[in-house]
């Protein structure tokens, strides 16, 4: 385990690092998830009393588009300038470093969530503070983060590599849309646990599959 | 650069396999055209509009077969790495993409009379047009990889997190409509009103249509073995400076 776990650390550490130093990929992540909440307040008509069921909807939409933005620029940097070739390269297997990538996307993500879930509250004038809204964001983002990292590895190497990536990801995580704002809905209206009904275990069982499929399927994905 | 593939085997008088299929599909689809137009009955409710039926239902199972052998080529593909696997993918996508086309075009010409409305957010409409653009994200995934051996790799990864998603959309959706009730029926609710030549009808097309896609496959494959052989001519007249 060990031997596993300590070199998709050091991705992660590498990759947060390069991001504490340059700042542009969070930065401009938060700012497009405020342009989408605007942008879907206006195109819904988010007037008062409609904010509770419009809400989840708004909110995952937001996440599902910041998902694609900042997993695209996921393998970009490494791309550029030949790292990738230098972690292909290093005594690593290649689940660590799929591991490693995916674990940094959903660091990522869930940073961004993070800071945009206050401000949506207060904007569509829902309560955050909720477990079962959490736990679903988390699972959620966790789907996006495993196919995201694979689809990403492939959509930077082709030929307009930006729109690749919501054409190879958007139908293959539609079930972690629909399942995420349906327990939001829920979890936002006070359900219990119990209240979620069938659709945190859809995504636990979406996740756990790609969990296992994505490591795999990553080494061809990478190699020369 | 032992190019012993044959372009068009002219030196063989025997016809091809590719050849036998497609006299026995022309055949078997003229038949086929007889039989739903001519011998099946008319629909006592909905007119001959019912008679697309007999073209939806064979193509839209047609066209899940030809995922499963997408999925099937593309795992095996990535385990052997023989061009021959990619090959059936290649082709089993392409003609599967078309006929999803079709089973969804079908399907909306029938929709119309039947539930009085083109589109409806039903779980298989939902799960077909998932479907569809799973496979041209397939598509455009091969042809915009910077080389074509990676292309076919790309795709294959495709082609196995497509299927293996399937399942997971369809259920997705299923729970999303029950818990939205629509007021719609259900697709297959005048199934259980099929008369016997009506189903033999039925089953005459869904074989007409088997031979149909494997035809289809063989084609696209030789299409395939052509633009190969193509690129390696062109390759060689470039290296020679013309």
């Amino acid at each position: 385990m060990n031997g596993l776990l300590r070199p998709v650390l050091v991705i992660v550490w590498k990759d947060l690092l390069l991001e504490l130093r340059s700042k542009d990929l969070v930065v401009s992540v938060l700012v497009f998830g405020l342009l989408v909440v605007l942008v879907f307040n206006f195109a819904l008509n988010n007037a008062p009393g409609r904010s509770e069921e419009l809400a989840p909807g708004i909110l995952w939409a937001a996440f599902a588009f910041a998902a694609v933005m900042a997993m695209n620029r996921a393998f970009v940097r490494d791309q550029e300038q030949g790292g990738l070739e230098g972690l292909l390269i290093s005594p690593v297997s290649r689940d660590a470093i799929f591991l490693g990538k995916a674990l940094t996307s959903l660091v990522f993500m869930l940073l961004v969530e993070a800071a945009l879930l206050p401000v949506y509250a207060v904007m569509l004038n829902f309560s955050a503070l909720s477990f079962n809204l959490v736990l679903t964001i988390f699972l959620g983002t966790l789907g996006f983060a495993v196919v995201g990292t694979l689809f990403s590895a492939m959509a930077v190497q082709t030929r307009s590599r930006e729109l690749m990536l919501p054409v190879l990801f958007f139908p293959v995580v539609l079930p972690v849309i629909i399942a995420s704002v349906e327990a939001s809905t829920r979890a936002v209206g006070g359900e219990t646990f119990i209240g979620l009904g069938r659709w945190l275990p859809l995504i636990g069982v979406f996740d756990a599959v790609f969990l296992v499929i994505c490591p795999w399927i990553f080494a061809f994905v990478v190699e020369e | 650069m032992a190019s012993s593939q044959s372009l068009t085997s002219p030196s063989s008088r025997m016809p091809s396999a590719k050849t036998v299929m497609a006299a026995i599909t022309g055949v078997m689809m003229v038949i086929n055209l007889y039989l739903i137009f001519m011998v099946a009955p008319t629909d006592s409710v909905l007119g001959h509009v019912q008679r697309v039926f007999y073209f939806h239902v064979p193509i839209a199972i047609m066209s899940f077969l030809a995922f499963f052998v997408v999925f099937a080529g593309s795992v095996m593909y990535l385990i052997t790495r023989s061009p021959k696997w990619d090959a059936v993918a290649h082709a089993a996508a392409e003609v599967g993409v078309v006929l999803v086309t079709l089973a969804l075009i079908t399907g909306i010409i029938w929709a119309r009379p039947v539930w009085n409305t083109w589109w409806t957010w039903e779980p298989r409409l939902t799960t077909t047009l998932i479907l569809w653009l799973i496979y041209v994200a397939y598509l455009m995934v091969r042809s915009y990889a910077p080389t074509q051996s990676k292309g076919a790799i790309y795709a294959a990864v495709m082609g196995i997190v497509g299927f293996v998603d399937v399942p997971i959309v369809y259920y997705s959706v299923v729970w999303w409509r029950s818990i939205h009730p629509s007021p719609v029926v259900g697709p297959f609710a005048q199934a259980d009103a099929l008369d016997g030549t009506m189903a033999l009808v039925l089953l005459y097309s869904f074989i007409t249509f088997v031979f149909f896609f494997v035809y289809m496959v063989m084609e696209r494959m030789s299409l395939r073995s052509m633009e190969e052989a193509l690129g390696r001519i062109r390759f060689t007249l470039r290296r020679s400076g013309r």
